[in-house]
């Protein structure tokens, strides 16, 4: 098969499948079946890209232009390829999931949660495999405003409230800055958009305030980011169903915004105008302020789903932060991190998932001693706690760890010491979780009955405990993901170390 | 392509006199209508005519795109350089082709919303008043002469003020917004007139190329920068430009729906084109006098506009009223696009004036659909109508979503290509006020939006359902040509910058 169809499945697929769920509507089996069958195609197109990116192709496809210099071109390189396959290989998981969720909590309008969800795939492979910042910046709204019906789903006020904050935001920040600056590289740039190796703005004479002003506008602009003070969408978007929080709010959405950020400062930007730009100081001063208050907002959290959302906003800012350290290991921590936080937060949300569709609790305080009849979700959540505290065998090690290196190498030491304050706050708000959950201290009051008879659904703790495998295994998958990485990131650096004397 | 084959197809007459034929047929109708015995027989007439008018225009744009230089010249009468000359090249080509196809799909839709809102005996008037303002309007976008450009424009008021005071068995407040915009409508006229009359004084033609041709060595001259003054400040009124857009809420808000939809799509849209015309094939934007006037003036009202009265419409209760002065606020980017007097500025305004009269009469046909059945259009009377009217809805959302400028929607483009003339120009801040105004249009669509799809029925007993037919068919041309122009834009953005090249005078068609 040729790169060109692939890609194009890659974006069609999801649509096909909305449309075989509107079809299939009436037949729940059926609908389900066309998301299940519909997610592993998609994740064996993805898989057939990403090894063809390791071979050192680069699948094109261009469509055309809507004017002349705004085209809808694809390119999937190493960075993409990652978070495709990270996006579509956690939808089959999700899909499962999902299934147990809605049905074992009589959610209604089914049929239309999982139209939307597809289309917000859709939106996120767009996102993966865009080829300049018109396509980029298209899919991502894409994504957004298929979001919005998920975020409202289940309709009452509260969600109404939450749905909008999730769209003014997300359209605001984009409209008011990210558009913004995408014309303005329009304008700099000569009419061109395209991500090239080594930067498009590289050779682009600018001042430095311009560069600075364009950054921020850049990374403020890219919302789903959540970098402070943009950052209050994400608790709000809380109201949506878990499969939602799951794949949206702690892979899809969020990540394509990390993803975009990584992206930009790449192959928009480049490593030597990165370094050149006096407000990426400022915004890695911004990404390590958010770091630390996100982690002690966390604390304070008893909602579930509320600490880990700002746990989400505390481990988006490491990717920002990377990208902007600008420096080869700290570009690969930040790369590294888009896939080890997603395997981590997407157990943590499908256990808080579990734990309320067996029980209706959300608040922490009541879940002590719950351990003992959820022992395997409970055991998921402190495998993903310690995947994100960044403790070795678990996934989460790595990025720590190359983002480290990134500080390092890029003469910040303070940033050592944030990264390390924070693993500390993880521990003191994911940690005691499980830890009073499995063991409760003596004397606590059994926790109540299930809610729903015979406790979770099957699928809905099979799934988080799927993922917890995952991140043990993506620890010891570390040489090949970085060497598939490492392309994206040594072309620039290579360049840089062959210009010294 | 299908220019061509229709070129091919057209017989000689239809190919020499396409120009002229375009207002003249509408206007021979009108009488005609006038004296019909039945509105149905007016209604097939009027689509007859404005029909005619869309194939003419069609046609003439084929001529201007196959002509070397891009003008056709057509002396009335053969009359050389004593008649009236009607001259078309790609920009008024393309604000006819706007005119005459948004006044056909326009009379399609007619029918069943006059038949609601006009008394039965009147509708055959009705539709003599409409067919004479559209020969009006088209009269204004042909004509080569500027004494000839005032007629036009008064052809069309006075059959506006008519159909803006049909409103009043709706809504008696029609009258004294159709008297509201007479007096404005005269004024702006007269203002135009007297301007033309300082400029005749100094050259002594009345012919636009003629002037053209004679005012560069007259540019110091202080009557023609009065009258250039008198011109730009008539026109403005016309346009609506803020803050001469008084008129226009009143008018939008209480008219007929069918008469809203068909101005707010075309109306203002000409006047514009009438400006462009003025600054810049006839005036110069060379003239010292000029340039301040870009910068100081232009610039100025077209960001007050767009800040101003995107704030005013997010506080109006009114649907039709809110996006009255959205369209206010969307002139103000037209407004913005020009004063930048580059070809990326004009043809960025020339692109987004295309594209809102995409959007706009999408939105306003939307509410004309609506009004069919129930006559209140408070936010609140639209609650729960996504789920009694969808197909109605679903095509005002696509709308609406390219008045905010989402990507995939016309409306995007045109904003990216606005953004980008003016980052050309080093206008950035100016920029942010688009954004920031496009940020307010999040808000004022989001609040229809909100009511239409997730709000329950705010009056379960009112009957509001879907659309007819004869409207739903044209509103969904519009609204998956908001789609489609989003997304190939090559068409529009030709036009505008065909259009944009031949306004500033320099070489067309490279």
């Amino acid at each position: 098969m040729t790169p060109e169809f692939l890609i194009a499945a890659a974006l069609i697929l999801p649509l096909i499948i909305a449309a075989g769920i509107a079809v299939l509507g009436k037949f729940p089996n059926l609908r389900e079946g066309v998301t299940i069958v519909g997610s592993f195609a998609l994740f064996a197109v993805v898989v057939q890209l990403t090894m063809m990116v390791s071979a050192g192709q680069r699948p094109e496809l261009f469509i055309g232009e809507a004017v002349p210099g705004l085209a809808f071109a694809f390119k999937l390189e190493p960075l993409g390829a990652l978070f495709a396959v990270v996006a579509s290989g956690l939808w089959i998981v999700n899909s499962f999931y999902s299934i147990g969720y809605m049905r074992g909590n009589r959610e209604r309008n089914q049929t239309r949660f999982y139209i939307c969800f597809a289309l917000a795939i859709c939106g996120a492979m767009g996102v993966a495999m865009s080829g300049n910042l018109f396509t980029l910046f298209v899919f991502y709204e894409v994504l957004t405003l298929s979001t919005y019906p998920l975020v409202a789903h289940k309709g009452d006020a509260a969600a109404q409230r939450g749905a909008r904050i999730y769209l003014l935001t997300l359209l605001g920040t984009s409209i008011g800055f990210f558009l913004t600056a995408v014309m303005w590289t329009w304008a700099l740039a000569g009419q061109n958009l395209d991500f090239v190796d080594g930067g498009l703005l590289a050779n682009v004479a600018m001042s430095p305030v311009v560069a600075s002003a364009l950054l921020l506008l850049f990374v403020f602009g890219l919302g789903k980011a959540a970098l402070m003070p943009f950052h209050f969408w994400l608790p709000n978007a809380m109201v949506a169903p878990t499969p939602v929080s799951a794949l949206l709010h702690a892979v899809a959405v969020v990540k394509a915004g990390v993803f975009a950020v990584m992206k930009i400062s790449v192959y928009i930007f480049g490593v030597d105008l990165m370094n050149a730009t006096p407000s990426a100081d400022f915004l890695i001063v911004v990404a390590c302020v958010t770091i630390v208050l996100a982690s002690l907002i966390a604390m304070t959290k008893d909602n579930l789903k509320a600490r880990l959302a700002y746990s989400t906003i505390a481990q988006l800012a490491y990717v920002t932060l990377g990208a902007l350290l600008a420096t080869e290991a700290g570009m690969m921590g930040g790369s590294l991190q888009i896939a080890a936080h997603a395997a981590g937060k997407i157990t943590l949300f499908m256990c808080a998932g579990a734990i309320y569709v067996a029980t209706g609790l959300t608040n922490i305080s009541d879940m002590k001693g719950l351990g003992r009849k959820m022992p395997i979700v409970f055991i998921a959540f402190f495998v993903a706690s310690l995947s994100i505290i960044g403790i070795p065998p678990l996934a989460g090690a790595w990025p720590k760890y190359e983002l480290m290196q990134g500080a390092v190498d890029a003469g910040m030491d303070w940033v050592l010491a944030v990264l390390i304050i924070s693993s500390l706050l993880n521990i003191a708000y994911l940690l005691p979780i499980p830890i009073l959950a499995l063991m409760p201290v003596p004397g606590t009051k059994p926790p109540k009955e299930f809610k729903r008879p015979g406790g979770a659904p099957a699928l809905t703790v099979a799934a988080p405990a799927f993922t917890a495998a995952l991140c043990i295994f993506l620890f010891f998958m570390i040489t090949p993901i970085s060497n598939f990485l490492a392309p994206a990131f040594e072309a620039p650096g290579t360049l840089i170390e062959a210009d010294l004397p | 392509m299908i220019l061509e084959s229709l070129l091919v197809s057209a017989p000689d007459w239809a190919i020499r006199h396409a120009p002229v034929l375009i207002p003249v047929v509408p206007l021979i109708m009108a009488p005609m209508l006038a004296l019909s015995p039945s509105g149905r027989l007016s209604w097939i007439l009027s689509m007859v005519a404005t029909a005619a008018s869309f194939y003419f225009a069609l046609l003439t744009l084929g001529i201007v795109q196959s002509t070397p230089g891009g003008i056709i010249e057509y002396w009335i009468g053969n009359w050389y350089l004593i008649g009236i000359e009607f001259r078309v090249d790609a920009l008024n080509a393309m604000i006819l082709l706007l005119v005459s196809g948004m006044g056909f799909l326009a009379s399609v839709f007619a029918w069943p919303t006059i038949v609601a809102e006009v008394e039965k005996q009147k509708i055959s008037l009705f539709l003599s008043a409409f067919l004479l303002c559209f020969a009006g309007l088209c009269g204004v976008a042909a004509t080569g002469d500027a004494f000839n450009l005032f007629v036009f424009i008064e052809i069309s008021s006075l059959a506006t003020y008519v159909l803006v005071a049909m409103g009043a068995s709706r809504d008696r407040r029609a009258l004294t917004s159709a008297f509201d915009y007479l007096i404005m409508g005269t004024l702006g006229a007269s203002f135009y007139i007297i301007g033309v009359g300082f400029l005749y004084a100094a050259t002594g033609t009345l012919n636009m190329a003629e002037l053209a041709a004679q005012l560069p060595a007259l540019s110091g001259n202080r009557s023609v920068q009065v009258g250039f003054a008198f011109i730009i400040v008539g026109l403005g009124l016309k346009a609506a430009m803020w803050p001469l857009h008084q008129w226009l809420p009143n008018a939008y808000g209480y008219s007929p729906s069918f008469v809203t939809m068909f101005l707010a799509a075309t109306a203002t849209k000409v006047a514009l084109y009438a400006m462009i015309r003025w600054l810049f094939t006839i005036f110069n934007p060379e003239f010292p006098f000029e340039q301040a006037i870009f910068t100081f003036v232009l610039a100025p009202l077209g960001i007050a506009a767009m800040v101003v009265c995107s704030f005013q419409a997010v506080f109006q209760t009114d649907v039709r009223r809110m996006l009255a002065y959205s369209s206010v606020a969307q002139v103000g980017y037209m407004i913005l696009g020009i004063s930048i007097a580059t070809t990326d500025g004009v043809s960025a305004g020339l692109l987004h004036l295309f594209n809102h009269a995409l959007m706009k009469g999408a939105l306003f046909m939307a509410i004309a659909g609506i009004c069919i059945n129930y006559k209140g259009t408070t936010i609140r009377d639209f609650a729960g109508l996504g789920r009694s009217a969808p197909l109605t809805m679903a095509a005002f959302a696509i709308a609406g979503l390219s008045l905010i400028g989402v990507p995939l929607t016309a409306g995007f483009i045109s904003k990216l290509q606005l953004g980008y003339a003016l980052f050309e120009h080093g206008w950035w801040w100016a920029v942010l006020l688009v954004v920031f105004s496009s940020f307010l249009a999040v808000f004022y669509i989001g609040r229809i939006l909100q009511s239409v799809f997730f709000l329950p029925p705010a009056n379960p007993r009112k009957s509001r359902k879907e659309a007819p037919l004869l409207l739903l068919v044209p509103l969904w041309i519009l609204a998956l040509a908001n789609i489609y122009f989003g997304i190939d834009a090559s068409f529009p953005a030709g036009l505008a910058r065909d259009g944009a090249v031949a306004a500033l005078g320099l070489e067309a068609f490279p």
